[in-house]
């Protein structure tokens, strides 16, 4: 039986496509991108995490712990990520859900169970289900698999992916699902290689052969201010789109509502001073895509 | 609005409520003067008479619809008849927070000198509360059950389209051919029919009367005006006041006119539940309308003035002042008068038109408390509407609610009525089923289903007094299944609803002999041709309900008790026994363990909504099919107004993790803050419940202004609410969160942990964001709401 890692079912997604969704995210992603507003997804395997207001400080997650990885701290208790086997007794043990253990080994059957209970919704509004991450090709074989199971419940199916994968994974993919949802980031390979950890020339070589599948694509562009939000850059993002027939493009505001989980994490958050794109500068940024005829929708 | 409306608007909601003497001084005077002289409904007729024939008549200034049911605008009577207020009590109505009313001296000094020696001992609440037992007096303040007849009157029922078809000068030959058709040879009852119809001849001709005054009033205003246009405007009031309520309207401001006269006289008759409701006024009023415009003699725009001046008058009425546990169970100003917008017309076709839309405009720029309003969606009505509707409920006035009209005549249906009926039905109050017109469903009062899981958890004892008020079920510390504890409280609960149901059919009893209300059975059928008051069986349908409460907190306090104690025993009866006791004082954990890691109600999880099921199975099982006193029968219904916190203030810390004191759950929601798979699974957990076998169920949605923003997050609520509907949700809705209480979820974040807030691009839960962007959603939230 086919299982993968999943981190999170969002029922009555409402942003991740059409109508009512399900939006299942895949844990693990290849990129590492400054402003990942989910960097829980970026560990393809499981990891503990921590929330220290819901810690009543009771140490049944010491007792738990065999691996004894774990030490009491003044703001909490602080995981040897050496020394801990992700057997995830701390977080069975934790009542205040004070540790979560994030990421969960799931069969298709189960994941099914869960995106069926909402398909009265999914019928009336023209929804379905989203598939997204972390980057969901990461795991192929389950995707792939995901798909189909939702093509024989007549689902309607999203991907929401970076589209860095290997193109026999991306092609296999595009034959099962109804849309893409296509993230392209930055034009210049080197800032991109800069800001997410990766070059953008398979992503954009992939786009390019994705559009002899036929597969309904909307692009989307997260707009992070200093970092892609220049002139020249939706320029370009945009040239790129009309030289592939692509019409379709949403934007996405960056947020910074993962400041706390990186905190939590005690990772560096590189973006610790940037705010959110103001509507004036989201509209620029439209009407310069739309000058190109593009159909550009703030998300 | 315009400049009139606006200012009628301000000046309703800048007076402050107060208390008006003038129908208690002009009821006892009448009492006095017919009392023991007359029948009983005969002395019903001719107290109403003497009111009508004496009250204070108030024109204010500039409005276009008249009448006040008091001296001046909310300026409220209050019934000595049924409830006469204590000294001490008029104090408290006086000074307390909410909900006060303004009493002044003379006031006082006529309830002390006039009301209370006439009508100490004598009121109906003494008369009731006298009749019942010790032990429903027990349960009543252990806070099992509340008692709807204490302070006011059965009510809760409204009109249908017959006073736009007839009026009151049609409706006299009616009673007068029933009259005249007595069989005094072979009815054993026509002396009785005979009194009532007698009584119901001097109401109809008592407003007739009112009416008049009114007429002559503004006529001698209208003289002494020296503004022409005013001048012009009171003289048409006249004439209007002059044509109706004695025979039908003929155009639209005559209708609206028309019936609200016929809701003055019902609410001065008595202090009926729920005041009256106009029901279905787009469809009512929608053939005058198109004629009014058809001739040119309306334009839309002074149809909405004058709907808009008809709103003010609602407002200008608040509740009758409440006190103790009444006040406890609908602590509101609001009277409950609730308009239905669209739904279906009689023949089962699309009723939505243009006047649909014109009220939801209305509702959003009178932003009132006062009518209360509902939308009444079918599949058959167009997407539009509802989308109409979203827009108004996105600016978070709480209204209109939403109501699926396929799902409430199938539940008419099932309840033996006609399919007309059935259409020309809808709801009122809360979210009550009704045959409008044709119908007394009567509710009786709240039942509180978590007090009596509480006493079965003690064997029949009320820990809060230490009385024994149940039966002995067995101490549950013995229990070896959790099937043996569903049997005791299935026990209870048939114990308690024999001793809720008793006390009612005495009650019942109680209104038909002593406070018949001639006036109102005049509107509804078959009051006229069974010769038969309201109150005792003369309406065509006669239901009976009761209210369950806290259907939420007792399923996850159940699910708790099988889950941990008889399933997984991470706990012991003994250890959950000796947390609840001590309100979890020392084990703030075994709190976390209950409210985390318990399958819970709202999940669409059917583990816990199985549980729910059987709680309502059990609920409906024993209430269901009941005879009432009127020959018809009791049903149940699922809505708590404000009675929930009462009644959790009754109750000890419960097993699903809530403190002593605290709230239950309200309606069918879930345990607030225990849903954390949003909306979607909460609309599958409600709809699990068999709402068709109910005569109402209430569902709250909370959501931030964010999520709905833009046409798309319309379109989106639109499919939200079609969805529950499909699955034969009866009622949802949304609370569009302010800042407040943003601030609050942002200090306990435990009690909203299922609010789900727009970000940006996205949603989140508001628990999981960071205090700086709440700060920030609170800001932008403050200034979305502006």
């Amino acid at each position: 039986m086919t299982s993968g890692i999943i981190f999170n079912i969002q029922r009555y997604s409402i942003h991740d496509g059409p109508g009512i969704r399900t939006t299942v995210f895949l844990k693990g992603c290849p990129l590492k991108c400054w402003w990942c507003h989910n960097p829980e997804s970026q560990n393809i395997h499981q990891e503990i995490a921590f929330w220290p207001d819901r810690c009543l400080d009771c140490g049944d997650c010491l007792k738990a712990c065999a691996d004894k990885a774990l030490t009491r701290k003044n703001e909490g208790f602080l995981t040897d990520k050496n020394k801990c086997l992700l057997c995830a007794s701390c977080a069975k043990a934790c009542f205040t859900e004070a540790r979560e253990l994030v990421g969960k080994q799931i069969t298709i059957e189960e994941v099914m169970e869960e995106i069926k209970q909402d398909i009265i919704f999914y019928d009336q509004s023209g929804g379905g289900v989203t598939f997204s991450g972390g980057e969901p090709l990461m795991q192929g074989q389950f995707l792939q698999e995901l798909l189909l199971a939702c093509q024989k419940e007549y689902i309607h199916t999203t991907v929401d992916t970076s589209g860095y994968a290997p193109w026999e994974v991306l092609k296999g993919i595009s034959k099962l699902t109804n849309l893409f949802l296509y993230d392209i980031k930055l034009i210049d390979e080197e800032k991109h290689i800069k800001f997410t950890g990766v070059s953008n020339r398979l992503i954009l070589d992939n786009l390019k052969r994705l559009l002899a599948e036929k597969t309904r694509i909307i692009v989307r562009i997260p707009i992070i201010p200093n970092i892609n939000d220049d002139v020249d850059n939706i320029l370009k993002t945009g040239r790129l789109m009309r030289s592939l027939g692509l019409k379709e493009v949403n934007l996405l505001p960056y947020h910074d509502s993962a400041t706390g989980k990186y905190e939590r994490r005690a990772e560096t958050y590189h973006l610790m001073q940037v705010k959110t794109p103001t509507k004036e500068k989201m509209q620029d940024i439209s009407s310069i895509l739309a000058d190109l005829g593009l159909n550009a929708v703030q998300q | 609005m315009n400049e009139r409306v606006a200012k009628l608007r301000q000046e309703s909601l800048e007076t402050v409520p107060s208390i008006s003497l003038e129908r208690a001084r002009l009821v006892t005077e009448a009492y006095k003067m017919y009392e023991g002289k007359v029948s009983v409904p005969v002395l019903r007729a001719l107290t109403f008479k003497y009111l009508m024939e004496n009250k204070t008549i108030c024109i204010n200034e500039g409005e276009l619809i008249v009448g006040e049911r008091g001296p001046a605008p909310q300026a409220t009577p209050t019934y000595p008849e049924l409830c006469c207020h204590s000294l001490e009590d008029m104090e408290v109505m006086h000074n307390r927070e909410t909900i006060s009313f303004f009493v002044n001296e003379e006031a006082k000094k006529i309830q002390e000198e006039v009301i209370i020696p006439y009508w100490k001992g004598k009121s109906m609440r003494d008369l009731l509360l006298n009749s019942m037992t010790v032990q429903w007096k027990d349960c009543y303040s252990a806070g099992i059950f509340t008692e709807f007849m204490e302070q006011r009157s059965p009510g809760h029922t409204v009109a249908d389209d017959k006073i736009y078809k007839k009026g009151l000068i049609d409706l006299m030959q009616d009673i007068v051919k029933s009259l005249k058709e007595l069989d005094f040879y072979n009815d054993t009852n026509a002396y009785e029919k005979q009194e009532e119809l007698n009584a119901m001849l001097i109401c109809a001709d008592a407003v007739l009367t009112f009416a008049r005054r009114h007429a002559e009033k503004v006529a001698e205003m209208a003289e002494l005006e020296i503004d022409p246009i005013r001048k012009k405007e009171l003289e048409e009031i006249a004439v209007v006041c002059e044509r109706v309520p004695a025979h039908k309207p003929r155009t639209f401001r005559e209708a609206l006119q028309a019936y609200w006269f016929f809701h003055l006289g019902v609410i001065t008759e008595l202090n009926t539940w729920d005041s009256f409701c106009p029901g279905k006024l787009d469809q009512h009023l929608y053939p005058f309308y198109k004629d009014d415009i058809a001739q040119g003699i309306l334009s839309p725009e002074e149809a909405k003035e004058l709907l808009q001046c008809f709103w003010v008058k609602f407002n200008n009425q608040p509740a009758p002042p409440k006190v103790g546990i009444t006040l406890e169970e609908s602590g509101t100003y609001t009277d409950f008068c609730n308009i239905n917008i669209g739904g279906l017309k009689p023949d089962g076709t699309d009723g939505v038109n243009e006047l649909s839309y014109m009220l939801l405009e209305i509702i959003n720029e009178m932003r009132i408390l006062q009518p209360s309003t509902n939308i009444q969606v079918s599949r058959k009505n167009p997407d539009k509407f509802i989308q109409k509707a979203a827009q108004v409920i996105r600016e978070g006035l709480g209204q209109p609610s939403v109501f699926n009209t396929d799902a409430v005549i199938e539940e008419l249906l099932r309840q033996g009525k006609s399919i007309e009926d059935a259409r020309c039905g809808g709801t009122s109050g809360c979210v009550e089923t009704g045959a409008f017109g044709k119908e007394a469903y009567i509710l009786t009062g709240y039942f509180n289903l978590v007090k009596v899981l509480e006493i079965t958890l003690y064997n029949g004892m009320d820990p809060r007094t230490g009385k024994l008020i149940g039966i002995q079920t067995g101490n549950p510390r013995y229990f070896t299944s959790f099937e043996q504890l569903m049997d005791a409280f299935k026990k209870q609960l048939k114990h308690f609803i024999d001793i809720k149901i008793q006390g009612n059919n005495i009650i019942e009893k109680l209104y038909a002999i002593h406070m018949p209300s001639p006036f109102l059975s005049i509107i509804i059928s078959d009051c006229i041709e069974k010769g038969k008051d309201y109150h005792d069986g003369g309406a065509r349908y006669n239901t009976n309900y009761i209210q369950g409460v806290g259907i939420g907190s007792i399923t996850d306090s159940l699910s708790a008790l099988k889950h941990h104690v008889f399933e997984e025993k991470t706990l012991t009866m003994d250890e959950l026994f000796n947390t609840l006791e001590d309100n979890f004082q020392d084990n703030e954990k075994i709190r976390q363990l209950l409210l985390n890691l318990t399958p819970k109600y709202g999940n669409d999880n059917d583990y816990a909504d199985s549980i729910m099921q059987a709680v309502f199975d059990a609920f409906y099982t024993e209430i269901n099919g009941r005879k009432n006193m009127k020959g018809g029968v009791y049903r149940i219904n699922m809505l708590p107004t404000t009675c929930h916190v009462y009644f959790g203030s009754v109750i000890g810390a419960t097993p699903d993790g809530r403190k002593s004191g605290d709230v239950l759950s309200e309606g069918i929601s879930p345990v607030q803050g225990a849903d954390r798979k949003g909306p979607t699974a909460v609309i599958k957990s409600a709809a699990k419940m068999d709402h068709l076998r109910t005569g109402g169920t209430l569902l709250n949605q909370k959501f931030t202004p964010q999520v709905l923003e833009g046409n798309e997050g319309l379109i989106k609520l639109t499919h939200l609410i079609r969805s529950y509907f499909k699955l034969d949700g009866h009622h949802i809705q949304f609370n569009v969160i302010s800042a407040e209480t943003l601030r609050k979820a942002q200090a306990e974040p435990e009690k909203y942990r299922d609010l789900i807030v727009r970000v940006a691009g996205y949603s989140d839960y508001f628990r999981n964001l960071n205090k700086k962007l709440q700060d920030e959603i609170i800001a932008r939230t403050e200034y979305d709401s502006m």
